[in-house]
């Protein structure tokens, strides 16, 4: 076989990565994010991560910077109402038991963790709230309602380091997501690694490749203009690749989800962030 | 007569058929990762590989390759090597077995099969069995890249 090729895709390999993340620093209403760190130990194949906002253009990440400028922050609104208003037979609001939506700083940068046996997204503690305290109806994994209060509970958490727990009763899902990361799938044939951890910083067509962390859920994308669940995304990804997706809140997602996070470890929440 | 005629015409059309018949994605022979015959026993058309080679529904190559000879598309992809003067470097058997299942000379690439319709983990229901590209697909995008030389 001729080398030449190889010598090529070496060449073309080192040429890229001067494309990679950008330099820039994020700061949000004055506070400083940390978006790179040095890879968490569990991390074979990586030294540094970096926050997706690093891939952006210098227009989407302004529009981070800012909470006035924010897109993500009508539905932040959203929940503020919505964190008030009474629903189910019980007559409760959330702010009936949690009367300051402060107190749940720290909470995003645990999710997803192992309760009562049973790995638990954010997604899952509202909606036992609603059904269990409040006597209301569940709301759906991705809709605008869930997103806009996910958005406003994660936003108390913002700048504060990721930090899930992968040890002890979390180390079987952890290790689940670690194995579906590198599982190849769909007509495509690619896995989350193929793209996420191989290729990140090159161009996928239109599409910088980001490490794909997910600090910054739920993100409002200029693509759809909405906010966007970390389990709709990867809903997303798979449909991209040709595979048919996980159920949204299934034990694979939050698998995954919890094994993303903990890839994420040391990065700012960044909840709720702006991207493409 | 008529009736001879027309037999021997029957004949004919089905040599033709015969000879026409694509190879089955599962039957396509790999040496090294190299793949002689054409998968359609007929050459291929350049000028609809290199439509293939940027459509997005279909070999959408350009997502991860770039080709200066498809300037007038927007967004090149680099994941994988650029395709300038890809014929100066690779053999058409080289080629077309790249394009047909490329992890059968690149082990553990993230570029996809495009000619493989069986085997995949979660395939969309809509794309279940079947391949990327088509038979002619694959040997029009190999006919258009021998056209990319630089020599």
């Amino acid at each position: 076989m001729n080398m030449k090729p190889w010598i090529a895709v070496v060449v073309a390999g080192i040429a890229s990565t001067a494309a990679a993340q950008d330099q820039n620093s994020l700061t949000i209403e004055g506070e400083d994010m940390v978006t790179e760190a040095a890879a968490p130990a569990h991390m074979e194949n990586l030294d540094t991560i970096y926050s997706g906002w690093r891939f952006r253009s210098g227009e989407t990440q302004a529009l981070e910077t800012d909470d006035f400028d924010n897109p993500a922050f009508v539905f932040v609104d959203q929940g503020i109402d919505l964190f008030d208003k009474v629903d189910g037979t019980e007559g409760k609001a959330c702010s009936s038991c949690h009367e300051n939506v402060e107190d749940f700083a720290g909470l995003r940068t645990q999710l997803p963790r192992v309760q009562d046996g049973e790995l638990v997204s954010m997604e899952n503690l509202i909606n036992d709230c609603r059904t269990e305290r409040m006597g209301a109806e569940p709301w759906k994994w991705s809709k605008g309602n869930m997103t806009a209060m996910t958005a406003l509970i994660g936003l108390q958490s913002r700048g504060m380091p990721m930090d899930v727990a992968i040890d002890g009763d979390a180390a079987p899902y952890w290790e689940k997501g670690k194995e579906l990361y590198y599982t190849r799938v769909g007509q495509l044939d690619m896995s989350c690694s193929n793209c996420h951890e191989d290729n990140y910083g090159m161009m996928i067509r239109a599409d910088h490749l980001s490490q794909g962390q997910i600090n910054g859920f739920p993100t409002y994308r200029l693509k759809n203009a909405k906010l966007n669940s970390i389990h709709g995304r990867f809903k997303g990804c798979m449909k991209n690749i040709r595979a048919t997706p996980f159920a949204e809140g299934g034990d694979e997602f939050k698998a995954l989800e919890l094994y993303l996070a903990s890839r994420g470890q040391g990065l700012s929440v960044e909840t709720p962030s702006v991207r493409n | 007569m008529k009736h001879a005629l027309g037999g021997v015409f029957a004949a004919l059309m089905a040599g033709t058929v015969a000879i026409a018949e694509d190879v089955k994605p599962t039957a396509v022979a790999f040496v090294d990762g190299t793949v002689e015959q054409s998968l359609t026993g007929q050459p291929g058309d350049a000028a609809e590989g290199r439509k293939v080679f940027a459509n997005r529904k279909q070999g959408n190559c350009l997502a991860c390759h770039m080709n200066a000879d498809l300037a007038e598309e927007s967004f090149h992809g680099e994941v994988g090597p650029p395709m300038d003067g890809v014929a100066d470097r690779w053999t058409v058997a080289e080629l077309r077995g790249i394009v047909t299942n490329s992890k059968m000379m690149f082990e553990g690439t993230i570029m996809p099969a495009f000619y493989v319709d069986a085997g995949y983990n979660r395939p969309l229901d809509d794309f279940a069995g079947q391949s990327i590209l088509t038979a002619q697909q694959v040997e029009d995008v190999v006919a258009y890249l021998m056209t990319l030389k630089e020599q």
